[in-house]
């Protein structure tokens, strides 16, 4: 009988993995000269800043319009521009501010990253450690706490994600909670008992927040508060989820060489904006500290060993539905992209587990 | 008492940069500041096993390639999340064009 994957952090699949020595492995990366690397990791703070004033003032201006229009329909563009913005972007801002690499100055990054992490709903510390554990076990199961879709894939879970419903009703509860002071055994198992404190004082600044906002809110007797602090993460993420479900979904678990569990998809302008280039995500995952600035040249750099990118998001969702039906009967299947002839093969003895039937 | 090794000669790493340097079973990271000092600590990372050599030197400060940690190469002091543990540190001298660091 086929064995269901157990995604808690502390079960029996953590077991296995640290067993097999999946935990913490040498991962597979594409051979780039030091001095090559060493240009691209540069840092630089000309280009965050551009795009931060850009970002910002987009949000104020959105903003502002919600607040002019604010009870006539013209308010709709202005809720759905200032949504993405506050609900999407701040995912990607999230991001490179919590690897440091958006900015060269530290507390650049640390301050966006603050707001990002707020606007978000997330825990400034626990999401950190939970992002680093991402990295060190990419798509491991019973390690990596940040898996967007599990198998067998839950496709109503997946289609509701784009509401930011259930992110908000996972977020929301955890902050309280935290908060209150209570640290959940998996997020013990990726935070380090020293930085458990910090925890709870975040969660208490965010939580302060939202009840400043409901009490201007009923104050007010207005929505407007809520619409603009909170809310968004309802309506505005709906763009993270459609970029960032691609990252990982329909490829391999368990296996250490992102080539086989990570997609790169060519994007629009405006979507490469509001996720910060997070679209070249195998060349991330490889090279996690070269700036999101810097990833379509090292894309350049390294494509010759990477499978093609998929050409656009409709193509690489088409690519995946199939893949996703195929594992509501068998939770193993996966996609396994081909690589060019110019790339290093797959090494199967790279893998602990073996991976069963993969399409090719 | 603490030997003296010859770990690399003064121009095998460029300024402002990091080579990996292994000995007697052991993995150090040899430093080259802006300020054409040399530094050494231990070559791997506090936080998870990612080879310091692999990371990206900043003035006085080492990133981890791996999660981005970063440490003062000069004191080994850890910069925050995720690294929360110093890094050993050893003396080095540079004679005859060579660096060397003495290894307890």
């Amino acid at each position: 009988m086929e064995k269901k994957r157990d995604y808690s952090l502390v079960g029996e699949s953590t077991r296995i993995a640290i067993e097999t020595g999946l935990a913490s492995a040498e991962w597979y990366h594409t051979d780039v000269p030091r001095k090559a690397m060493k240009e691209l990791m540069q840092r630089s703070d000309g280009p965050a800043i551009r795009d931060t004033i850009i970002w910002i003032s987009a949000i104020l201006g959105s903003a502002a319009g919600i607040i002019w229009f604010w009870g006539t329909w013209w308010v709709v563009p202005f809720l759905l521009v200032y949504g993405v913005l506050y609900g999407s972007s701040s995912d990607s801002r999230w991001h490179e501010c919590g690897h440091g690499t958006a900015f060269r100055t530290r507390w650049m990054n640390d301050a966006v990253y603050q707001i990002a992490s707020f606007m978000l709903m997330r825990n400034p510390v626990t999401w950190r450690w939970s992002h680093a554990r991402h990295h060190t076990d990419t798509i491991i199961v019973g390690r990596d706490a940040e898996i967007a879709v599990m198998r067998p894939p839950d496709l109503l879970r997946a289609a509701l994600a784009f509401t930011g419903i259930l992110d908000f009703r996972y977020s929301l509860p955890t902050l309280v909670r935290n908060a209150f002071g209570s640290i959940s055994p998996d997020e013990k198992s990726f935070v380090p008992e020293m930085e458990l404190h910090k925890v709870v004082t975040a969660a208490r600044w965010h939580v302060a927040i939202y009840v400043a906002t409901i009490v201007l809110a009923l104050y007010l007797r207005s929505f407007l508060p809520l619409v603009l602090i909170g809310l968004p993460r309802l309506y505005g993420s709906w763009h993270m989820v459609l970029t960032g479900l691609l990252q990982h979904i329909g490829l391999a678990d368990n296996v250490t060489d992102h080539r086989l569990n990570t997609r790169t998809v060519y994007m629009n302008p405006i979507s490469r904006f509001i996720y910060w280039n997070m679209n070249y995500h195998v060349e991330h995952h490889m090279f996690p500290m070269v700036p999101y600035h810097a990833l379509p040249r090292l894309h350049e750099l390294i494509k010759h060993d990477l499978p093609e990118p998929n050409p656009s998001m409709w193509h690489a969702y088409r690519e995946v539905w199939p893949v996703l039906l195929k594992q509501l009967q068998y939770e193993d299947y996966f996609l396994k992209r081909e690589l060019p002839p110019t790339a290093r093969p797959y090494r199967d003895e790279f893998h602990a587990l073996t991976v069963p039937a993969a399409a090719e | 008492m603490a030997d003296w090794v010859e770990a690399c000669g003064v121009d095998d790493v460029e300024e402002e940069d990091v080579i990996r340097f292994d000995h007697g079973g052991r993995t150090f990271a040899i430093y080259r500041s802006p300020d054409d000092g040399y530094f050494a600590t231990d070559g791997y990372c506090t936080h998870e096993k990612a080879h310091l050599a692999e990371g990206l030197v900043m003035d006085d400060i080492i990133e981890c390639p791996k999660h981005n940690g970063r440490f003062n190469y000069k004191t080994g002091v850890a910069r925050g999340a995720p690294v929360c543990v110093n890094l050993a540190t050893y003396p080095v001298k540079v004679e005859a064009g060579k660096v060397m660091i003495q290894i307890g």
